[in-house]
């Protein structure tokens, strides 16, 4: 035992002095920098300058000291797409109890996505598990899964879970084998079969849009691009703007909630925010298709104490068309 | 007993007769519109498919797999019947290695076919992922081509080497090009050595590659969450199902080749028993797995699952359903157990209804699933609620089979289909052992 043990001290103190030369080394050459570059300035300082650093304290420095620095302007070039934003989770609550199918969410969805094909990205399922149980109306649209089934298949790499959360589609790699839209159990990928008809969209304003667009997963649509798959995105080009995505923001009845599970709180459409943990525990929050693993980030909360009658949706109700085409 | 001048002006390759000619020109026909339609298809899109969001893969992976099972008719008969010493196998390998290649390659093109961005190929290899099956399908689709070419060619080494002195005279030109592929063959020990051993060592690689060949293709559908595929007998169901689509089309090319090249003296009825008899073991095997993917979920169904079923059993695919079943893997098994159906001709008719049952059952493994997801099929145009292909679809896969088709005539037009020097051997060997039982 004391022989380890002077070995292990001998080997210590071998280390802590080759780690003092090396720290000794190094110190010396920081000041001979530090020194290098205080010799361009030195001269005709002394005063002294109040600046605030980023915790809210002042400090005070030498003013000498003080270089201008430009603005990195390409600030948002490096941020990475494939990443996510830093310490952020999205998620969504869509509420069946207020929903009655107004279809304000997918009307704004298939606008501001510019979706021309015959599938929307967001549909408003008429559900009923059973003769005897009551009908509801379901909004269905990407769950951006943690455990996504169309990342684990896509051969390319081509869609991609983030850390934040978000399940996106990379559609200039896409190499349309449609692997992905087998294997999501909730049928929410869609598939441009033919060249989009975005340019024939009336809206002359789209033109404009796209023309300073440069491409990007996080705005799916923006374009679209023949024989690659789309999907719902979250909208992180909203969540950028601090706005929220636009189906929330479109729905009339406050059917859902987006935010942040780090911060523990959602939003609706009319700007109300609440705990999202506690929103679930009231109201008995639960995912779709729980029982196969996906682990989505949308919850729904059961339609128990409706804002409105089931039949009034009947209306909106539209078996075969999810995208009205233009006229 | 035949001279070996005989064997050889036999079995050398001999011109195409008028009838092969028209064939032959009829297949390029097809394949021309076929590549007419791919054409059209890659301007305007997959649109021309019917193919949409819920059947969102239809006949060209469905053929697609159906190739993939063909070409294992050389795992089966070339490794097994070799590795377990079946001399009867000798006048049928070459035809089951023929056919093997022609299969896969035709399986690497279709699966091509169906990628809607074919001009991004490369990114399978740039941004490869190991997890994707996909990717694990672009490992083993090459693979299997290079063994398979490798062990159609090594056998037929010395075959070009007597070819070479065949045409010397009549055909120089043909005598030179086989001279070259015989790549010096004298028939030395030490050169019979190195063919023999490196000819074991393909028969033993291309069983595990083969069968994972199989696996991976059933491994396509079953990683997925869907009714019907999300199944752990899918492996060995597709391995069986491939073993029957194998034997089958091997028979009914038997059948036609013997026909067209005048072959009853060296391919007889025996090895027609022979070959009946291996099918029926495909078939029961088959029919074991099918029962295992059909009856017994029967028992534990969940709602959609039983909804799958039923439209299996007794809803839109039924007569398809039916029709494949038993005409496909039942009748056969039945009449297959009596001498008289193991016979060329009745032989000849099972073997085909089974190839084409074969095909339609790939049709009913893919279709149905895709249009029963897990949540209803809503907000899409009627016409999406239903699969059938369209035009574009048929004239292309039409054309991939009619392409494979073409590569087999190539083939067998230009090489010995079946082993010269082997016979030669083999009727040697006869001679001395005293044993003319087997022909």
């Amino acid at each position: 035992m004391e022989e380890k043990n002077k070995n292990s001290r001998r080997k210590f103190l071998d280390k802590g002095l080759k780690l003092g030369i090396v720290s000794a080394i190094g110190g010396l050459g920081l000041s001979k920098i530090t020194s290098k570059l205080n010799a361009t300035n030195t001269d005709g300082s002394g005063d002294k300058m109040e600046l605030m650093t980023t915790d809210g304290t002042l400090i005070q420095v030498d003013s000498s000291e003080v270089i201008e620095i430009e603005h990195p302007t390409d600030h948002d070039k490096k941020y990475n797409v494939r990443e996510g934003m830093p310490n952020r989770k999205f998620v969504m609550v869509v509420d069946l109890a207020k929903c009655t199918n107004e279809l304000k969410c997918q009307e704004s969805c298939n606008k501001n996505h510019y979706i021309t094909g015959d599938n929307a990205w967001l549909k408003v399922y008429k559900m009923q598990e059973s003769e005897k149980e009551a009908p509801y109306w379901m909004p269905t649209l990407c769950q951006h899964c943690d455990k996504p089934a169309c990342v684990t298949v896509c051969p390319v790499d081509a869609t991609f879970k983030r850390k934040d959360g978000l399940v996106l589609i990379d559609a200039e790699r896409c190499i349309g084998c449609r692997f992905c839209m087998a294997a999501c159990p909730y049928s929410v990928r869609v598939f441009n079969w033919s060249e989009p008809a975005q340019g024939e969209m009336s809206e002359i304003t789209m033109h404009a849009d796209m023309a300073q667009h440069t491409p990007s997963p996080e705005y799916a649509g923006m374009p679209s691009i023949k024989g690659t798959v789309d999907k719902c995105d979250f909208c992180p080009h909203q969540i950028h703007k601090k706005e929220l995505p636009h189906c929330v923001a479109a729905c009339p009845n406050d059917v859902f909630y987006f935010g942040d599970m780090y911060e523990d709180a959602v939003t609706n459409g009319s700007g109300q925010t609440v705990v999202l943990s506690k929103l679930l525990e009231e109201r008995a929050g639960y995912k779709l298709l729980e029982g196969l693993g996906t682990a989505p980030s949308v919850f729904y909360l059961p339609p128990v104490d409706r804002l409105g009658d089931f039949e009034e949706g009947l209306e909106n109700y539209n078996e075969f068309q999810s995208v009205k085409k233009p006229e | 007993m035949y001279t070996h001048k005989k064997i050889i002006s036999d079995l050398a390759p001999k011109k195409f007769g008028k009838r092969d000619s028209i064939w032959t020109a009829s297949l390029i026909v097809i394949v021309i519109v076929g590549i007419i339609a791919y054409i059209d298809q890659l301007i305007k899109g997959q649109e021309v498919t019917n193919m949409r969001d819920y059947a969102l893969w239809g006949i060209y992976i469905s053929n697609f797999v159906f190739f993939v099972a063909t070409s294992f008719v050389g795992t089966v008969t070339v490794a097994i019947l070799r590795l377990t010493n079946n001399s009867w196998r000798t006048p049928l390998v070459r035809i089951a290695e023929i056919i093997s290649v022609a299969a896969i390659i035709m399986a690497g093109i279709t699966i091509m076919i169906d990628m809607a961005r074919p001009d991004r190929l490369l990114n399978l290899f740039i941004h490869a992922r190991l997890q994707s099956p996909i990717t694990w399908d672009v490992v083993i689709i090459p693979t299997y081509i290079v063994i398979s070419l490798l062990l159609l060619y090594f056998p037929l080494i010395p075959d070009f080497a007597i070819l070479k002195g065949h045409f010397k005279k009549k055909k120089p030109k043909l005598g030179k090009f086989y001279g070259k592929l015989a790549l010096n063959w004298t028939g030395s020990k030490a050169q019979k050595l190195l063919q023999e051993k490196s000819i074991q060592i393909l028969a033993i690689m291309i069983i595990p590659v083969g069968l994972l060949l199989q696996t991976i293709d059933a491994w396509l559908f079953s990683t997925t969450y869907r009714i019907g595929w999300d199944s752990t007998n899918f492996a060995p169901y597709f391995i069986s199902g491939a073993f029957v689509a194998g034997v089958g089309s091997l028979i009914t090319l038997i059948f036609i080749i013997r026909k067209a090249k005048k072959l009853e003296n060296y391919i007889t009825n025996h090895h027609f028993d022979k070959l009946g008899k291996l099918l029926v073991l495909a078939c029961l095997i088959y029919l074991y797995f099918s029962i295992n993917e059909y009856v017994i979920p029967l028992f534990t169904a969940k709602k959609g699952e039983l909804t799958h079923l039923e439209t299996l059993y007794s809803g839109t695919y039924s007569i398809l359903f039916w029709a494949v079943t038993l005409l496909g893997l039942v009748l056969p098994i039945i009449i297959l157990l009596f001498k008289a159906g193991r016979k060329p001709l009745p032989m000849f008719i099972i073997g085909l209804t089974v190839v084409v049952g074969a095909w339609w059952k790939r049709y009913l493994i893919v279709t149905p699933t895709l249009l029963h997801p897990f949540l209803p099929i809503q907000g899409v145009p009627e016409s999406w609620h239903h699969y059938f292909p369209s035009l574009h679809e048929w004239l292309i896969t039409i054309a991939t089979l009619a392409m494979a088709f073409l590569i087999i005539t190539i083939l067998v037009r230009y090489l010995p289909v079946i082993p010269i020097q082997r016979t030669i051997d083999e009727q040697a060997l006869l001679k001395t052992n005293n044993n003319p039982t087997e022909s």
